[in-house]
């Protein structure tokens, strides 16, 4: 088939375009380092920089054992070809955010190439350093440090060799875009191509680990950076609005099978026997393989697999017992239950901490409040479900996946099946989104297994049915806040109590977590919660607790209530508690929401640490600003409009990027429908490198937050989720979506030129505040409270008629 | 197994499949198109979503001896290394983020514009409400319409303003 001999669109394309009119074949067979052979899998197949000149390279690459290139060898990060193009190769993902093309925009402004002469290979085992994948919002906050100063070593190397080769010392040399000249004599001058064009840099590099990883040369001050602030196009959307990128579910190998799962039909089911007679004269039918409760069906075509998968005839016994409460009972059960352990803590804050003494104060106030809010299990819901393609053939493992940490799946497959891990290579290609979900690849270790069994390729995809009950879930939260105010209003004690049901939690691509470990019996010898989120904000409260604590369900393993990292894990629960109870509080003290936080943010005479406080009262500020906020006590007199409308503010920071956020709302006092007309939001992560990339990001947070806050709730009775396709589970549609998104990219440092000005996060932080804001607009739209998420219409109507409104 | 005859982005191809086989897994396993996508299986979501005579269908649902038309796939759209007028508003307006659905939302946008080249924003978002998108691009896919039926009706007309215009 023809593609199976293409590049991949978006390098072909990006090297089209600095390589005029010669081939790509051609180009890329006179470009030194890269020997080419075309595998049957359509991808470019290529020894890493590190492995060697290209006469020894190996010419098929499916060869094993494969390399792990190594962060202390410039050659591993770089190659510059002879016509002073250059390639990139970064251990990180792109789930749609546009990181990659961020990547190349610092890369070439350290290196001093255009933009357009750099492709970016991503995410291979064998090619790329293991920067870990993704994860955390880092790439740019961490990573981006490390392939910045490797970029300007290059530079630096380039320019010794250009000194040496000119006989002029390298203070009197100037470079644009590759080329070295010598500005008191122009007609001399060397590209990057001429000095080390398909040769090896051979320079070591310094560092402790992968992320410490330095040459001699610094990176560039801040001003003299070109292409890092730049809203660059990102180079991934052509191949995605053509059709003609590779993805992961579209790599197709010879002799390939296809294979579908088959899920227990309740959590903890124990298979008692298969009748495959069910299945043997179907068309196309090759095996069924099982191992404990794990069962498969792999068949020649995939609709095939799909029709067998429904008709194969398992025997199950379900549990004597109920393995959880019904998503009806599951408050009640989070507070009534015995924690077993506090929270681990993430971030900056850790999950349990006293400061002053909070009964005394509270004792002492003059106002006590006390509310209680409920934030319920979500799904990641991928619009496309799991997938994975594993190839098995000489002995060894590839496994072409989306998964967004294929570091972990190389080592934690190989574990799985007692291979070597220089047997095994992950291949990372674009995919569904990811937030969390392909950080434990449930489909790679599924096609692998299924592979090694079979002895020919197999591609898994699950099913929607599949991925919606039993990918990785969001933890429920139950929280119980009370506050104290003093007789001017002035919020002085806090008390934040959150249960979470998170006792399991999945880990990234480990062999004892990922759901068909679980499903063969496989347990880790300790469960490990997820780190719990505490309320991330820089209020000067002089008495307050925290505690969170981790509640488990009879059921921990097995189930479909597993719980793993989702977008900004913990954060949006958090901050919907935490925020709506500072409304409520700013209600109590008969305040401006807006004012009663700043006046919180300024009260602190704490010393000020990156800014944290200074850029947090920026961004409420310019928030208001933006949304021209009428400054007023939330909660307007309702009158007899059938639509209300309303504002609320929210506002959190996240490891160091600060975020607030303004929602309009119009609330159907009739169908009990919530619109977010408008929303604005405020936000500061330090250096931009490409607005409009993060601008895109921040608008993604942003509805995805609204989805969360009036949609999403897996729902399940005491022994499956019977929340399943996207009926059962409904998602933020089009409709939905806000008329106006204002977004305000506020640098609140107090030394905004700063030459070291550092980027921080932002895949996630703009997700945190977006239900509290919504939250705190209802009330001030309807006089009534939301306190339990999300916002579904026919909650809302029971809401507003149990209050009278 | 039978042979079925579908018509492709302009191609006419004869396969041997069995005649329920949804159109999808033909497309892509067959054809090797990588355009429509799965998501459900169901008709909910849209990432499966190819043109039937210029009518958006979900092809995940679709028996490939149901089909009764001319088959055009995001693939198909552009002509002559042409992009379609939709496809270049998705590029001007960086609209994907991980792109799974876009497929469904281009070739939507596409339909809808047939029929009523010049919609209201009311009826861009009725008329894209069934296409299902995870990261929610929603808000630029829907300026993306407009944009695009603004340079399709600048296209028609032959004197609209410069397209730079029209976009930014």
């Amino acid at each position: 088939m023809s593609h199976l001999s293409e590049i991949p669109k978006e390098l072909a394309d990006a090297l089209d375009t600095f390589n005029g009119t010669t081939s790509r074949r051609d180009f890329l067979k006179s470009s030194g380092l890269f020997v080419l052979s075309f595998s049957g899998t359509g991808l470019l197949d290529t020894p890493g920089p590190d492995s060697g000149e290209a006469s020894g390279a190996p010419e098929n690459g499916t060869a094993a054992p494969y390399p792990e290139p190594d962060f202390r060898l410039l050659d591993s990060w770089l190659v510059v070809h002879e016509d002073s193009t250059a390639t990139f190769y970064v251990g990180k993902t792109d789930g749609g955010q546009g990181t990659g093309t961020a990547f190349r925009q610092m890369m070439c402004d350290e290196l001093d190439i255009a933009f357009e002469k750099s492709t970016l290979v991503m995410g291979r085992t064998d090619m790329t350093v293991d920067q870990g994948g993704s994860g955390g919002s880092d790439a740019i906050e961490r990573d981006g440090w490390a392939v910045r100063r490797v970029a300007a070593e290059a530079r630096r190397v380039l320019l010794e060799m250009a000194s040496g080769r000119l006989g002029v010392p390298m203070d009197e040399l100037a470079v644009s875009d590759g080329l070295i000249s010598i500005p008191r004599d122009p007609s001399r001058t060397v590209t990057y191509g001429e000095l080390v064009g398909g040769r090896r840099f051979d320079v070591m590099l310094t560092g402790s680990n992968v992320n410490a990883t330095t040459g001699v040369a610094s990176v560039k001050p801040v001003q003299d950076l070109k292409i890092v602030g730049q809203s660059l196009p990102r180079y991934d959307i052509p191949g995605k609005v053509d059709g003609s990128l590779e993805w992961a579910v579209d790599v197709r190998l010879p002799d390939m099978v296809h294979a579908r799962n088959v899920r227990p039909p309740v959590a903890g089911a124990k298979r008692i026997s298969i009748d495959e007679s069910s299945v043997r004269d179907l068309s196309g039918f090759i095996r069924v393989v099982s191992r404990g409760n794990y069962v498969a069906v792999v068949c020649e075509r995939e609709e095939q697999a799909i029709e067998a998968a429904s008709r194969l005839e398992v025997q199950w016994e379900k549990p004597a017992t109920k393995s959880f409460p019904s998503s009806e009972d599951l408050f009640d059960y989070l507070r009534n239950a015995t924690p077993m352990s506090p929270a681990r803590g993430r971030g900056s804050r850790t999950a349990t901490r006293e400061q002053g003494n909070t009964e005394q104060a509270m004792a002492a106030a003059t106002t006590v409040v006390e509310a209680e809010y409920d934030f319920p299990f979500q799904g990641h819901t991928a619009i496309g479900p799991a997938h994975g393609l594993a190839d098995p053939s000489d002995g060894q493992m590839t496994i072409y996946t989306n998964d967004m940490k294929p570091y972990s799946l190389r080592t934690g497959v190989a574990e799985f099946l007692d291979m070597p891990p220089e047997q095994v290579r992950v291949i990372w290609m674009d995919g569904p989104q990811l937030y969390g979900r392909t950080a434990a690849d449930d489909a790679g270790f599924e096609a692998a297994f299924l592979a090694k069994e079979i002895g020919r390729p197999v591609r898994v995809q699950w099913m929607r049915h599949e991925e919606t009950a039993w990918d990785t879930k969001g933890p429920a939260f139950a929280f119980t806040l009370r506050g104290g105010l003093d007789d001017e209003g002035n919020l002085i004690a806090l008390d934040y109590r959150a249960r979470v049901a998170d006792y399991a939690h999945v880990g990234y691509n480990q062999p004892d977590t990922v759901l068909i470990a679980q499903l063969m019996g496989i347990r880790p010898s300790r469960p490990a919660s997820g780190g719990a989120s505490a309320p991330a904000e820089m209020y000067a409260i002089p008495n307050r607790r925290q505690e969170t604590s981790v509640v488990r369900f009879p059921r921990a393993f097995e189930t479909p209530l597993r719980t793993g990292n989702l977008r900004d894990p913990g954060g949006p629960q958090v901050t919907f508690a935490s925020e709506s109870f500072i409304d409520e509080m700013a209600v109590a003290a008969n305040a401006d929401p807006v004012e009663f936080r700043l006046r919180l943010l300024r009260a602190s005479s704490e010393e000020d640490r990156v800014f944290m406080r200074a850029r947090s009262i920026a961004v409420v500020e310019a928030a208001a600003e933006a949304y021209d906020w009428d400054t007023r006590p939330s909660g307007k007199a309702v009158g007899s409009d059938r639509i209300l409308t309303g504002r609320g503010v929210a506002y959190a920071y996240r490891a160091r990027t600060a975020i607030a956020e303004i929602a309009e709302v119009e609330v159907d006092r009739e169908t009990g429908r919530v619109w977010v007309k408008r929303m604005v939001c405020a936000h500061d992560c330090g250096l931009v490198i490409n607005p409009d990339g993060l601008r895109s990001t921040i608008q993604g947070n942003l509805l995805h937050g609204l989805s969360r806050a009036l949609y999403e709730e897996v729902q399940f009775d005491t022994e499956m989720v019977t929340s399943v396709d996207w009926r059962t589970h409904p998602t933020l549609r089009h409709v939905d979506a806000p008329e106006t998104i204002d977004i305000v990219i506020v640098n609140g440092d107090p030394e905004p030129d700063r030459p070291d000005l550092p980027p921080y996060g932002a895949g996630e932080p703009s997700h945190r505040p977006v239900a509290a804001a919504v939250a705190n607009a209802i009330y001030d739209a309807t006089g009534v409270r939301l306190r339990r998420a999300p916002f579904r219409a026919e909650r809302v109507l029971a809401a507003l008629e149990a209050a009278g409104v | 197994m039978s042979d079925v005859t579908l018509d492709v982005n302009g191609e006419t191809h004869t396969l041997d499949v069995d005649s329920s086989t949804p159109l999808l897994y033909v497309l892509r396993n067959d054809l090797g198109l990588r355009g429509p996508r799965f998501g459900c299986g169901l008709s909910q979501c849209g990432a499966c979503t190819v043109l039937v005579d210029g009518v958006a269908r979900r092809s995940c649902t679709l028996p490939v001896s149901r089909v009764d038309g001319e088959i055009t796939t995001l693939e198909g759209l552009s002509g002559d290394g042409e992009l379609h007028p939709v496809q270049q508003a998705w590029i001007d307006d960086q609209v994907p983020q991980c792109g799974y659905c876009q497929n469904g939302q281009i070739l939507t946008a596409k339909a809808l514009l047939d029929r009523n080249p010049n919609p209201t924003d009311e009826e861009i978002r009725q008329g894209m409400n069934g296409v299902l998108c995870r990261c929610m691009t929603y808000y630029r896919i829907q300026a993306a319409v407009r944009h695009a039926a603004d340079a399709m009706a600048a296209d028609a007309s032959g004197s609209g303003p410069a397209r730079e215009e029209v976009i930014r």
